[in-house]
């Protein structure tokens, strides 16, 4: 049977050769899989849950394609990346098209408030796109999470979403950006990290995560 | 603010390669467009457009090689434009690790496309490119254009802008083409109407000669990103330089 390092889930809504690309660029040696095969799923050490689009198109094919049971079980049992959607499914809930999400974690997924400003007074678009300081959260006895080793804190991750996660337990935020309100990017939750921003198009932070991510052994 | 404006360096492809020149009748083989895309992802460009400006529909395909090589290399966003007509366009650019695709004359002779890439495909990579230009024979001030400007559409470029936000685009590329090409700076007051009429970002293109220009096209534009093509390409200006200057001057950059 082949040999499964990596999975990055494919339910149609990803820019899948991206993650991969990304992937296979900092684990050389490993093998990178994109698969809408649950079996593939549960024989990878570590899983890859990507996604982009809109949250109701996400969950329907991810139920389309029989995904969701694997996905779960992956969260719950081995290194387990989510990206962008791939994180917001995450949570119970989605105000993008009132969606149900997988309910691995307590919170919900809210839009950016119509008729943002900054400090000075000048417009913020939505989506939130583009490079945005992430700030680490080093809840557990300030020691910075296994993912953001040779990470600066505040370093700039890119960005694109409309929406954005809300934890009931704001201990899960392992990292927040500004628009303008601080709001978490990045959760982490057992052997669960999950980023609200691109790692795959992050330049060399993004490569430096994912690199974290391969040899995480949580 | 802690977002960063963005600084993108724009790529035309013909034919498969990476070319540059002033203007269409003098295009130069530019090198490698991996090679050149690495290079700007060294000096800290924030994203690439790469604009396939091929004249011919059989060598179309060409650029998916291209974006496959370089989106498997240069870990930064991609946008590519030109030639897109259908939604089966915008899968297939994406499919070869484009993450945006910017749709320009279709956006005008079929809207339709618009709506049907955004609902499919998501608003983050659908960009519509407006080019517009300032004329007197209309009520409005800018009209768009299309087929790279030779001809007008009786279009409100600022409505036209609503219009494709509410469609769906996330992006939009304003060009000015009055501007293009002249190195004398952006259509500052064309890119403002606009970015203040619309929730979504939007990037200037068209006119930059030096490095004051991009500054300008944030403070006296509201442009979100900034777009420039031969400043970079002759070497002119690095786009850590550019970088250094925005930032002394107070705009936020990476």
């Amino acid at each position: 049977m082949q040999k499964v390092d990596i999975a990055v889930v494919d339910y149609g809504m990803g820019n899948l050769r991206s993650v991969s690309k990304a992937v296979e660029h900092v684990a050389a040696g490993k093998s990178v899989v994109i698969t809408s095969d649950a079996a593939t799923i549960q024989r990878a050490t570590h899983v890859i849950f990507p996604g982009q689009g809109a949250m109701p198109d996400c969950m329907r094919e991810l139920d389309a394609r029989n995904l969701r049971s694997a996905v779960i079980d992956a969260a719950k049992n081995k290194p387990f990346l989510g990206i962008c959607i791939g994180m917001q499914l995450l949570f119970e809930h989605s105000e993008e098209g009132d969606t149900v999400g997988l309910g691995l974690l307590k919170g919900q997924v809210k839009r950016f408030a119509e008729k943002l400003t900054d400090e000075n007074g000048s417009k913020l678009k939505v989506p939130h796109m583009g490079w945005n300081r992430v700030y680490q959260s080093n809840s557990d006895q300030n020691r910075p999470h296994a993912l953001w080793n040779n990470i600066e804190d505040a370093t700039r991750f890119y960005h694109v979403h409309s929406y954005y996660a809300v934890p009931q337990d704001i201990a899960l935020t392992a990292g927040e950006s500004e628009y303008p309100s601080r709001f978490t990017t990045a959760i982490a939750c057992d052997n669960i990290f999950a980023t609200q921003f691109h790692v795959e198009k992050s330049a060399a932070a993004g490569l430096q995560l994912l690199n974290n991510f391969v040899n995480w052994k949580p | 603010m802690a977002l960063a404006k963005r600084i993108i360096p724009c790529l035309d492809v013909t034919d498969g390669r990476v070319v540059k020149g002033v203007n269409f009748l003098e295009l130069r083989d530019a090198g490698d467009p991996v090679e050149i895309a690495k290079r700007y992802d060294d000096q800290g460009a924030d994203e690439l457009t790469f604009l396939d400006i091929t004249a011919s529909s059989d060598n179309r395909g060409l650029i998916l090689h291209i974006i496959e090589e370089v989106a498997s290399q240069v870990f930064i966003p991609l946008t590519v434009g030109g030639g897109v007509r259908e939604v089966e366009d915008v899968r297939r650019l994406l499919n070869a690790g484009a993450d945006k695709v910017s749709i320009n004359t279709t956006a005008v002779l079929n809207p339709q496309v618009v709506k049907d890439a955004a609902d499919r495909y998501g608003s983050q990579c659908i960009v519509v490119a407006i080019d517009a230009k300032k004329v007197d024979n209309q009520p409005f001030e800018w009209e768009v254009f299309t087929h790279g400007g030779r001809k007008p559409t009786g279009l409100d470029a600022v409505k036209w802008a609503q219009h494709m936000v509410a469609l769906g685009a996330g992006e939009l590329l304003v060009t000015s083409m009055d501007r293009d090409g002249t190195k004398i700076g952006f259509n500052n007051p064309l890119n403002r109407a606009i970015s203040d009429a619309v929730e979504v970002p939007l990037i200037a293109s068209g006119g930059v000669g030096n490095l004051q220009h991009l500054v300008d096209g944030v403070t006296l534009g509201g442009a979100d990103a900034v777009l420039a093509a031969s400043i970079f390409h002759y070497g002119e200006y690095t786009v850590q330089q550019a970088k250094a200057y925005m930032s002394a001057r107070g705009i936020e950059v990476r």
